[in-house]
């Protein structure tokens, strides 16, 4: 892994039909970076994160994870993507299984771990999300900032070396927004390489080691949070972040 | 009364209405109605031919309800692969082409057909091939009520499941499909009823089920209302029965869910 490079795109590219989203991503994500990336609804962020862990297919461009070209179609997808967790707007737990077993199921079915060492993670990953007394509950008992930490714990549960997040406080009341927030937080002071589409601009602001700026279907902006956030270049970035804050 | 719910009551009242309304059809007396019973019912043993043709409805209706949920199962699973990866592009053709063929045409025109054209030429037992019969033509309608179950799962679930490098199959067997099957429960269990009511025409292929033991009856005593009322009756008992228990179950699958 060249000067600790975890995952790189190359020319990347997504277009529905005749309808180009993103164009021409060039971007290298090290390991322990925390990525906030922000731009305007509509602008292709999602579709972005959701390209990285191939949610999307690319319709042009190469993905490197660990050094393995992920977009090759011989790359045999489902031993890579298990060390790249993802948590979505939408929670998407699984709905037919206790919380306990939404976060063993993926574990032991990759035979990363017996049922016994995945029951044991689930409980300290449990503890850490401030949830342990739910480990038999079903996801349709929780509130949505209860789900979205079982999501964070269930990603982390298969030891990934990035978690993606996808919009992950959006579809929450405001309450619950910094429950959630405060694990992110404490994820990224831990290390975690995470990569994160957000409308929190605090949230940015105080996490964040680098800020992209997504408009026009390419990557407007790339820097720390001082200089994307302080001093925008581009006039785009600028009306985004009044209009935003 | 009092220990009955709703739905018993209304259940009971139904068949005590036919009851009623059978005597008053037949337009006769107490005495003339116990005779009647009896010549119909009792007098050289005639209720065996019902109670023959009702073991051969439940024999058809079950093997047949086996078999359409078995087949269309996988059916609606080629389907939806087919609609989601692009995959089972020829299989799914075929599907597509079955589905259309068998919910196309009359159960009893296919019935026939199996009957007297595919298995004309061999010695074969009528019960066997009303079982197929039936088992096919289920199995296409069972096939929409599972794909239906499977679309409305969120795709989100799918999602999150690829995002855990899971496979497809094992997001479908573990995941997607006991959601769905949940979900379609009460809707199999009305196809299972509409099965039984279907297989009363298993008689055209010269099968003594329970609507042809009331038939038989009627020819040996020459009184038709008596032993179709009563045939009427025995569906009218077991349609309401097993639909009672359709909603008893998903009332508390419905509990389940809270």
């Amino acid at each position: 892994m060249k000067d600790n490079i975890i995952l790189y795109t190359e020319h990347l590219k997504k277009a529905y039909g005749d309808e180009v989203v993103l164009d021409d991503i060039n971007i290298e994500i090290k390991k322990g970076e925390v990525i906030a990336v922000i731009g305007p609804s509509g602008c292709g962020k999602s579709t972005f994160i959701r390209t990285l862990n191939l949610l999307e297919k690319p319709t042009g461009g190469n993905i490197y994870f660990d050094d393995i070209c992920i977009t090759d179609k011989k790359t045999k997808i489902y031993d890579v993507l298990p060390k790249m967790g993802m948590v979505f707007q939408q929670f998407n737990l699984f709905n037919n299984m206790t919380i306990e077993k939404n976060i063993t199921f993926a574990p032991i079915k990759h035979k990363i771990m017996t049922e016994e060492e995945a029951k044991q993670r689930a409980k300290e990953l449990l503890e850490r999300v401030g949830l342990s007394d739910k480990q038999d509950a079903y996801p349709s008992q929780l509130s949505g900032g209860q789900k979205q930490r079982i999501a964070i714990a269930r990603a982390l549960a298969m030891n990934p070396d990035i978690i993606l997040f996808d919009e992950p406080t959006s579809a929450l009341d405001p309450e619950m927004v910094n429950e959630v927030l405060n694990i992110m937080k404490e994820l990224a002071r831990g290390g975690m390489t995470m990569v994160v589409v957000t409308h929190e601009i605090g949230f940015a602001r105080e996490v964040a080691s680098r800020v992209i700026f997504i408009d026009e279907k390419k990557i407007m902006e790339d820097g720390t949070p001082k200089e994307v956030l302080d001093n925008p270049k581009s006039e785009r970035l600028k009306s985004f972040l009044d209009s935003v804050i | 009364m009092k220990y009955l719910n709703k739905k018993s009551k209304k259940y009971i009242i139904s068949i005590l209405m036919l009851m009623f309304s059978s005597v008053f059809l037949t337009g006769c007396s107490a005495k003339e109605f116990a005779d009647k019973f009896y010549d119909n019912i009792i007098k050289e043993q005639r209720y065996k031919y019902i109670l023959e043709g009702l073991g051969n409805t439940f024999v058809i209706t079950i093997f047949a309800g086996l078999i359409g949920v078995f087949l269309g199962f996988i059916l609606a699973v080629i389907r939806v692969t087919h609609d989601k990866k692009g995959s089972f592009k020829i299989s799914n053709l075929f599907v597509k082409l079955y589905l259309t063929i068998i919910r196309g045409t009359p159960v009893m025109v296919q019935l026939i057909i199996i009957y007297y054209v595919i298995f004309a030429s061999v010695n074969i037992n009528k019960m066997f091939v009303a079982v197929i019969a039936f088992g096919l033509n289920s199995a296409a309608y069972v096939a929409e009520i599972i794909r239906s179950g499977i679309m409305s799962i969120d795709i989100g679930q799918f999602e999150a499941g690829h995002s855990l490098g899971l496979k497809y199959t094992s997001v479908m067997i573990h995941i997607i499909l006991p959601q769905a099957l949940k979900n379609v429960l009460p809707a199999l269990a009305n196809e299972f009823i509409t099965l039984l009511k279907e297989t009363s025409i298993s008689g055209y292929i010269g099968l003594n089920d329970l609507t042809r033991g009331g038939m038989i009856i009627r020819s040996i005593t020459y009184e038709a209302m008596f032993p179709l009322l009563l045939v009427a009756l025995i569906y009218l008992v077991l349609v309401v029965g097993l639909s009672s228990l359709v909603s008893r179950l998903e009332r508390r699958l419905k509990k389940n869910e809270r």
